[in-house]
């Protein structure tokens, strides 16, 4: 059943709709934990700490977090994988353009694949920013999140980055979330109406979300 | 009706094609599509000049033979099949870009023809009932729900002329693949080949070099029959069913 399912179109598909959802999933807790920026350094830095004791004393520190990172990790490999040879694909199919071009699809579809690229690229940025503090701008202190999310929308390419990367992030969820449904066969026209609205939704409540952290840096309300 | 026409020129499968400009003059509003290609390809032949090849046969919507992307759009800018779209869609003094379906699975034969038994080889592997030969069997020895009998109609309505695959920015063959898959499996007549047909049919459309569906839904937008985007859903589910129940 794996091999079925890797080595047709419509499985490696599958691949991506539930990969997607597990992704789609894990930014809607993302960007609820993120807006406890909001309520000040204290209330943020332990929601921090949280994250690393979840399930103490069945597990031991930081298991859960970890065990969450391996499977995100799995889903980004299993998600990028089965996109890049699905456009492989897609791209040698249609080997000549037609001359008379037309503006097809709408924006979020056609930018799902530079989105991700996009995405992806942010997403090792973001890393190696506010998680291992390589790249971050000033002294990155371990167990500070507060403080360095500060840091990281005090500098103008911080900002930039992240807005960039978080309009794509509604964009793809917008296109995502919907053909996602239609993979795993849950769409259908009774139902239609109601996924495209969650869709739109979601993409727009993620971006806000997220968006609002780095505004509310800017605007002083989070210094 | 005095119209410029840029038609995609090539002499046979591996020679390569350019648009040549063609203007033609008398075009009724009455005509159809084909009958103004007509017109064009009469003086051609009187010029001695080599007439324009294109796929044609029953020229009243319901063979699937005809094709043509005019304007950028699969069947032209009304949605039906070319030969029933009329001059009337047109201005006098309109330049219309007239090209092949575009797919890797499609070559072009010359000019305006693809070839589509890449489509033939698709129904091959699944296309069909095991139906009994002998005399017609008694209307109502299988009994079919109202619903599903609509609903297999509405797939049967697929004429396999191919726009999905010329309008599908993937050249992928999803739709007409799941029209195919839905029409029978919706049956009880379909019922005994459910999971294979499916299994069979997608394999073969990935082997034949279509692409893959990212649910644009050009290729509904472009179908001359009305087959519904939600088609793609159902063979998806169909498909996902008969992985978890046939043991390959």
């Amino acid at each position: 059943m794996a091999r079925t399912m890797w080595d047709s179109s419509v499985g490696k598909k599958t691949v991506m709709a539930v990969s997607g959802v597990i992704m789609l999933l894990y930014l809607v807790a993302h960007v609820i934990g993120n807006l406890k920026i909001f309520f000040g350094p204290e209330e943020f830095n332990h929601y921090g700490h949280w994250l690393r004791t979840v399930g103490e004393p069945f597990m031991h520190y930081e298991w859960t977090l970890w065990l969450v990172r391996i499977v995100l990790l799995v889903a980004v490999v299993a998600h990028a994988v089965s996109a890049y040879q699905l456009s492989r694909r897609d791209i040698k199919a249609r080997p000549s353009k037609y001359v008379h071009k037309k503006p097809r699809a709408s924006y979020a579809t056609r930018t799902m694949r530079w989105g991700g690229i996009i995405l992806g690229l942010f997403i090792v940025w973001h890393v190696l920013d506010l998680t291992t503090g390589h790249v971050h701008p000033g002294g990155f202190q371990e167990g500070h999140p507060y403080e360095n999310v500060v840091d990281t929308f005090s500098t103008w390419y911080g900002n930039v980055i992240y807005i960039v990367a978080m309009l794509a992030v509604g964009l793809h969820v917008r296109h995502g979330f919907w053909s996602a449904a239609q993979t795993l066969g849950v769409g259908s026209r009774t139902r239609d109406r109601a996924l495209k609205t969650i869709a739109n939704v979601l993409a727009l409540l993620l971006t806000a979300g997220f968006i609002a952290v780095p505004v509310g840096v800017m605007t002083g309300v989070v210094s | 009706m005095k119209l410029t026409l840029r038609v995609w020129r090539q002499k046979n499968a591996d020679a390569d094609g350019t648009m040549s400009t063609y203007e033609v003059d008398g075009i009724s509003p009455d005509m159809s599509f084909l009958e103004m290609l007509d017109t064009l390809n009469e003086e051609l032949i009187l010029k001695g000049e080599d007439p324009v090849a294109f796929d044609h046969d029953c020229r009243e919507g319901i063979c699937g033979a005809c094709s043509l992307v005019i304007n950028g759009d699969a069947h032209g800018p009304e949605r039906t099949t070319t030969c029933q779209l009329h001059m009337r869609s047109f201005r006098d003094g309109d330049t219309i870009d007239i090209e092949p379906w575009r797919a890797a699975a499609f070559p072009v034969i010359k000019d305006l023809v693809v070839d589509r038994s890449a489509f033939d080889r698709i129904i091959q592997a699944g296309g069909y009932i095991t139906a009994p030969t002998g005399s017609a069997p008694e209307a109502h020895a299988t009994p079919v729900p109202k619903p599903d009998a609509d609903l297999a109609f509405e797939h049967a309505e697929c004429i396999g002329c191919g726009a999905c695959v010329a309008a599908c920015p993937n050249g992928a063959a999803m739709l007409f693949t799941s029209a195919k898959v839905n029409h029978l499996n919706v049956l009880p007549q379909g019922a005994p080949e459910r999971e294979t047909r499916v299994l069979d049919m997608v394999a073969q459309m990935d082997e034949e070099g279509f692409g893959g569906c990212t649910l644009a839904g050009e290729c509904a937008t472009a179908c001359p029959k009305g087959i519904p985007l939600m088609s793609i859903t159902s063979m998806n589910k169909e498909w996902l069913r008969a992985t978890r129940k046939v043991k390959r």
